[in-house]
């Protein structure tokens, strides 16, 4: 490279210059348009991003919030079509939706479309995010009457069945969205049975002493909880409409409404063959969101954020964690897209705590941190039967995560202890005199090998290119 | 007027349910509900609420997609 070149003809090859052109006339393209591709956007054009920025989403509508979906939307407290997330500035986008990305040339730096467009890039930025883990019976899933929960037009459906009165809803494991479900049902009056196959509710992503309270509340409001159950089978009727579902436990339940939540599937498959890192657990990505490829090679110009990405955490030993969370998917899409148009010293790594709320049977339920991680917990403050309490995860001796039922007061010196490494079991003073709170216990987490679709934060390992995956090569 | 809430930022206060009744609630002891979409007639009222928010959780817009973006075809634009 010259320097001396007086034209500056060359120098486009520095990078200081070449960034400065990126940000002045780059192209960024953004695949998903939801929570993540949206703050992205934002945040290039509030960092001064002034070139073509395209966003392609599959869905029909501009990004929405879906938390409100299995809350206030399955009550009747809100539209489904009205959860448009409002806007932190403008971000003059060219947006594509109804459209989605079917493919990625990573040489070429083109993204296909399945509208048999090309779209090239300089910075790609994939927040594709995840769906709902469907019924494995493809059959049975077509029953009129099975519903799943992710999209607005999901809710939309869901909501317009439970208003019609169904004789009693099955939800089909609960986890968080499937105990939301079952909470908005009986404060619908609706009779509910929820099935889990794990021994409590929210057991993967809490474990099994939270659990348990979690179960209080639901028997409590009257919901019929079947745990360590399985829905082996749906049934229709001649016309094709849900009728019965049969139970690993030989029994057998009338309905003719069935929620599946059996938790998420990350939306990987359009990067098939692409050469980048993606599997079934999302798209690894460095701290700084950049996306590895098969390989376990960074890239330079693909980045990863939301629901979709797999990512090291320092405060968790560098394992990749894949988050099922709101307020990473903010704060990932901040950081990658910051990251993106920005020189390699500027750069920040995504060091976000994890956070996550749910709210049901009127209690406040919030996390922080990685629960799962979690040997034992210490109930620290109120108490497990009153159904209020903050609880502490402990693992080797540190503070990894607490989870507070109507005690969010406590969370932010929690999200401090967590951050220090704080030594676990809390010292006594911090601690309420509860008979709860005296001994730490352990924290009754299922076994990790075993399939599950509970967990918000999956702790999936130490390698960039997942042992799972299967790398086939595009046909020449 | 498209309204969110950081609900992780939330600490459940309850300004807000004082100060716009109709767009915020709490369901039992501190979980926050509120509507996410509201008329011109609350605006006001939301505005008052994200002021007194003490840590700042309420976004609130009013613009409509600014002209650079591409319209969508009226039929699926049922949000304004
Ligand atoms: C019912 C429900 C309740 C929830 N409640 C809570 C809660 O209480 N607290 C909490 O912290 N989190 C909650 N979440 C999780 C939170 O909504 C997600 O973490 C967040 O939506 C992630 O945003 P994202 O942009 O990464 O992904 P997504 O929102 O999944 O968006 C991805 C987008 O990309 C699109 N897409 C996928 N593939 C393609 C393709 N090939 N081409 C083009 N577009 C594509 C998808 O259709 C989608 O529009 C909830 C989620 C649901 C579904
Ligand atoms: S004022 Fe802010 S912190 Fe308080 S309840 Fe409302 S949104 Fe939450």
């Amino acid at each position: 490279m010259s320097t001396t070149d007086e034209r500056g003809a060359s120098r486009a090859h520095r990078p200081d210059d070449s960034l400065a052109r990126l940000r002045r006339e780059g192209r960024i393209v953004i695949v998903g348009a939801s929570l993540a591709g949206l703050r992205g956007a934002e945040t290039l054009r509030e960092e001064g991003f002034a070139g073509s920025l395209t966003i392609i989403g599959d869905e029909p509508d501009r990004p929405y919030d879906r938390p409100p979906l299995s809350k206030q939307v399955l009550v009747g407290g809100a539209a489904a079509d009205r959860t448009t997330l409002p806007r932190r500035r403008a971000i003059r986008a060219h947006w594509r939706l109804r459209t989605a990305a079917t493919g990625l040339d990573l040489t070429a730096r083109r993204v296909r479309l399945d509208d048999g467009d090309e779209v090239p890039y300089d910075r790609l930025l994939i927040t594709t995010g995840a769906r709902s883990r469907p019924w494995p019976q493809p059959a049975e899933a077509e029953l009129d009457g099975v519903f799943v929960l992710r999209t607005n037009r999901d809710a939309e459906r869901l909501g317009r069945r439970l208003m019609a009165g169904p004789r009693r809803v099955l939800v089909i494991g609960a986890g968080f969205t499937g105990s939301e479900i079952a909470s908005a049902c009986r404060e619908l009056g609706l009779p509910v049975t929820v099935v889990e196959r794990g021994p409590t509710p929210l057991v993967g992503a809490l474990g099994g002493v939270v659990g348990q309270v979690a179960a209080e509340l639901q028997r409590e409001h009257g919901v019929d909880l079947r745990c360590s159950v399985m829905v082996t089978a749906l049934e229709g009727d001649a016309a094709g409409r849900l009728r019965r579902a049969h139970l690993s436990d030989g029994t057998a339940l009338d309905v003719d409404l069935a929620v599946v939540a059996l938790g998420a599937v990350r939306n990987t498959e359009w990067l098939d063959g692409s050469g980048l890192g993606a599997g079934p657990r999302g798209v690894a990505c460095d701290a700084g969101c950049r996306a590895f490829d098969v390989r376990g090679l960074v890239t330079d110009d693909v980045f990863v954020a939301g629901d979709v990405a797999r990512s090291p955490h320092p405060l968790f030993g560098y394992q990749f964690l894949s988050l099922d969370h709101w307020g990473n998917a903010v704060a990932q899409a901040e950081v990658a897209a910051h990251n993106m148009i920005s020189p390699g010293p500027d750069r920040r790594p995504h060091l976000w705590v994890p956070a996550f709320w749910s709210s049901q049977f009127g209690v406040n339920i919030k996390s922080i941190g990685v629960p799962s991680m979690g040997e034992e917990i210490l109930i620290a403050q109120g108490s497990l039967a009153e159904h209020s309490f903050a609880g502490v995860y402990g693992c080797q001796g540190r503070v990894v995560a607490a989870v507070t039922f109507d005690q969010t007061k406590w969370l932010d010196f929690y999200q401090q202890q967590i951050e220090t490494a704080a030594p676990f079991p809390p010292p006594f003073r911090s601690v309420d005199r509860r008979p709860d709170g005296l001994h730490p216990v352990p924290a009754e987490f299922p076994d990790p090998s075993l399939p599950s679709h509970g967990p918000t934060v999956t702790l999936c390992g130490y390698s960039p290119t997942e042992r799972r995956i299967v790398f086939t090569p595009a046909r020449a | 007027m498209r309204l969110v809430v950081d609900l992780n930022r939330c600490q459940g206060y309850a300004q807000c349910v004082f100060l716009a009744p109709d767009v915020f609630s709490l369901n039992g002891e501190e979980a926050l509900r509120y509507t996410p979409y509201v008329d011109d007639a609350r605006r006001e009222q939301v505005a008052a609420a994200m002021a007194a928010c003490p840590v700042q959780a309420i976004l609130m817009d009013d613009v409509v997609d600014d002209m650079m973006d591409d319209p969508l075809p009226a039929a699926f634009d049922v949000h304004h």
